[in-house]
């Protein structure tokens, strides 16, 4: 084995063993558990996110709509038609994800900039609905009440409502299904069709790609990563809110992103660590604490453009 | 019937104007410097602010003269200070500050103004209804369009035959040949980039007039001016123009007979565009897809 091999390992074995252990070591830090759980869905949502900005370089910044529906999908379920946790994760995937990809369609022709106005504004459609639909989803108020509902696994139930550590693990557990197939799609031929578009698309074209259909399909799985994290958020509230899909929960997740660090796997959660706990930390001491998440936009982009796993990563090349 | 058709279209094409003139600006610097600029609905709150600021000195008039063009200043200042280094990277990053700056601006004006709403007094005559019947044509409103088809203009005739427009239309075909015939493309962006800012400026002022002030204000304007450019085509300010005017006429009809869907019409009138014409209505191939 060489020894960037086995550097690799070891940082990954580090990553799911402080995964693992954060209900442990979490609250002698003063943190609590359910702030890790918020971190793990978080961060899987600007894992996705990533997904299609750093490993294919389309920048959405409409993706919370995707995660919104995720969540939406899911309260419904649980609120209007079967108390079972395991089927809205599935109706919270499916519904943000075919969305996804179906309006995808309509937007994948576009490049750069215009790209991200169109998934802008098409986010925004999904905010409006949420919020006019009032007599399905509660409008302004959010959709409630609905409840994630005890694991029955046919020779056990586990209590994820009221057992904070157990849910921890519930969505450890999810956590660790999406990411091991977003390894899993990056290695194949298909991830790396990903990243050939990434560098240079032109060349990309030029070798017999088809590039449109591999960046639809590239947006689409995001989608339905993204969704599959709101349909998880939607569990840890209990609650779904308008505010969800509005675009500027889409800069949060691609301000994590980048703040983690856009070309590297694990950036986005590191990002989204970062991002939960700090903002957690500035609502509790300050009424002003949208300006100072605002400039942490504005210093994230003048000083670490190439976030804090590219630091790291360059000063240790160095 | 009539009487609510003609109240609702006037109202429409009164908020098109509006959306016209911060899409305008939004499109100028998104056509020459390929930043969206996130903070533009940030600026109009800004400019609104100044001129609720100034208006007890130097009356109505004097604050629609004096507040854009000291938000164009303060636009410049950010420009030179904050975007001008994102320039030559992906156009992600300076999405993000503006995006960030966009949440400072508001806080901001928050904290210096507070949250509760501020009225802005125009004058005494403006303020009337035209006449009895159609009693929602105020001569603010009748003036809030002249004031924005005269600067609309202004601008196009500045862009055309104006050696500032002439280097800015070419500037957004491209750049880098310009910049060979010797023109000092940082110039160019900067004054660019206040030309915008000023319209957004414009747009606080107008707007203050008509609705009053509030932090949040920004926020609301900001989507529609997306559509309208989208809708128009992006690369062509004549798009920009036409989607602003749709877009407004479209929700005005919407409140009509599906109130509900007022807001919900623009993205609807969007991806009809898109699934048709993809790169806008007046958007050339090529330009920026």
């Amino acid at each position: 084995m060489s020894g960037e091999q086995a550097r690799k390992l070891i940082v990954i074995v580090a990553i799911w063993l402080l995964l693992l252990l954060a209900p442990y070591w979490m609250p002698p830090l003063g943190g609590y558990t359910a702030l890790g759980t918020r971190v793990l869905v978080l961060g899987l949502a600007a894992m996705s996110v990533n997904f299609l900005l750093g490993f294919t370089g389309v920048l959405s910044f409409g993706h919370a709509a995707w995660f919104g529906l995720g969540a939406y999908g899911c309260g419904l379920m649980l609120k209007f038609v079967a108390l079972s946790t395991p089927l809205g994760l599935i109706a919270g995937t499916v519904l943000g994800g075919v969305l996804g990809g179906l309006l995808g369609t309509l937007i994948v022709r576009r490049r750069g900039v215009y790209f991200a106005m169109v998934t802008i504004a098409f986010g925004q459609v999904f905010y409006y609905i949420a919020f006019q639909w009032s007599s399905l989803t509660g409008g302004d108020d959010g959709l409630r009440p609905f409840s994630r509902q005890p694991l029955h696994l046919g020779f056990a139930t586990v209590d994820i409502l009221s057992d904070a550590t157990a849910f921890y693990y519930f969505v450890l557990f999810c956590f660790a299904l999406a990411v091991a197939v977003m390894g899993f799609i990056l290695r194949s031929p298909f991830g790396r069709t990903m990243l050939a578009i990434r560098e240079n698309e032109r060349r990309a074209r030029f070798l017999g790609i088809p590039v449109e259909r591999h960046i639809w399909i590239a947006f689409t799985l995001s989608c339905f990563f993204m969704a599959y994290a709101g349909s998880l958020y939607a569990l840890v509230n209990n609650f779904a809110d308008p505010r969800g899909l509005h675009y500027s929960q889409s800069g949060d997740f691609v301000i994590m992103a980048v703040m983690g660090g856009m070309r590297s796997f694990w950036g986005p959660l590191l990002g989204a660590a970062v991002f939960v706990v700090l903002q957690d930390y500035l609502s509790s001491v300050t009424i002003n604490w949208m300006s100072f998440v605002g400039l942490l936009f504005v210093l994230v982009v003048l000083f670490f453009p190439r976030g804090l796993l590219g630091v790291i990563r360059r000063k240790s090349e160095a | 019937m009539t009487q609510l058709l003609v109240f609702n279209i006037t109202n429409g094409l009164i908020i098109g104007t509006f959306y016209v003139l911060m899409a305008l600006g939004l499109s100028l610097i998104l056509n020459l410097s390929n930043v969206i600029n996130f903070a533009h609905g940030g600026f109009l709150v800004i400019g609104g602010y100044i001129a609720y600021t100034i208006t007890p000195y130097v009356g109505f008039w004097g604050a629609l003269l004096i507040a854009p063009p000291l938000t164009a200043v303060i636009g410049l200042a950010v420009e030179r200070v904050l975007i001008r280094p994102l320039y030559g990277r992906d156009p992600l990053y300076s999405l993000l500050l503006t995006f960030g700056l966009a949440f400072i601006i508001e806080d901001g004006t928050r904290f210096i103004w507070g949250a509760q709403g501020k009225p802005v007094t125009i004058p005494a005559f403006l303020a009337q209804p035209l006449s009895y019947e159609f009693f929602f044509i105020t001569g603010y409103r009748l003036f809030m369009v002249a004031v924005v088809l005269f600067i609309v203009a202004l601008l196009f005739l500045l862009l055309r035959y104006t050696r500032l427009g002439i280097r800015i239309r070419a500037g957004t075909l491209d750049l880098e040949t310009v910049s060979a015939l010797g023109v000092n493309v940082r110039t160019l962006r900067s004054l660019n980039f206040a030309v915008g800012i000023y319209l957004a400026g414009l747009s606080g002022v107008l707007a203050a007039g008509q609705l009053g002030l509030e932090p949040t204000m920004g926020a609301g304007v900001l989507m529609p001016s997306f559509i309208a450019i989208i809708v128009g085509g992006v690369g062509s300010l004549t798009g920009t123009l036409l989607g602003g005017l749709l877009i407004g006429v479209a929700s005005g009809l919407a409140a009509v007979f599906l109130p509900a869907a007022s807001e919900a019409i623009m993205y609807v009138l969007m991806a009809v565009v898109l699934l048709i014409r993809p790169r806008g209505l007046l958007g050339e191939e090529g330009m920026m897809t």
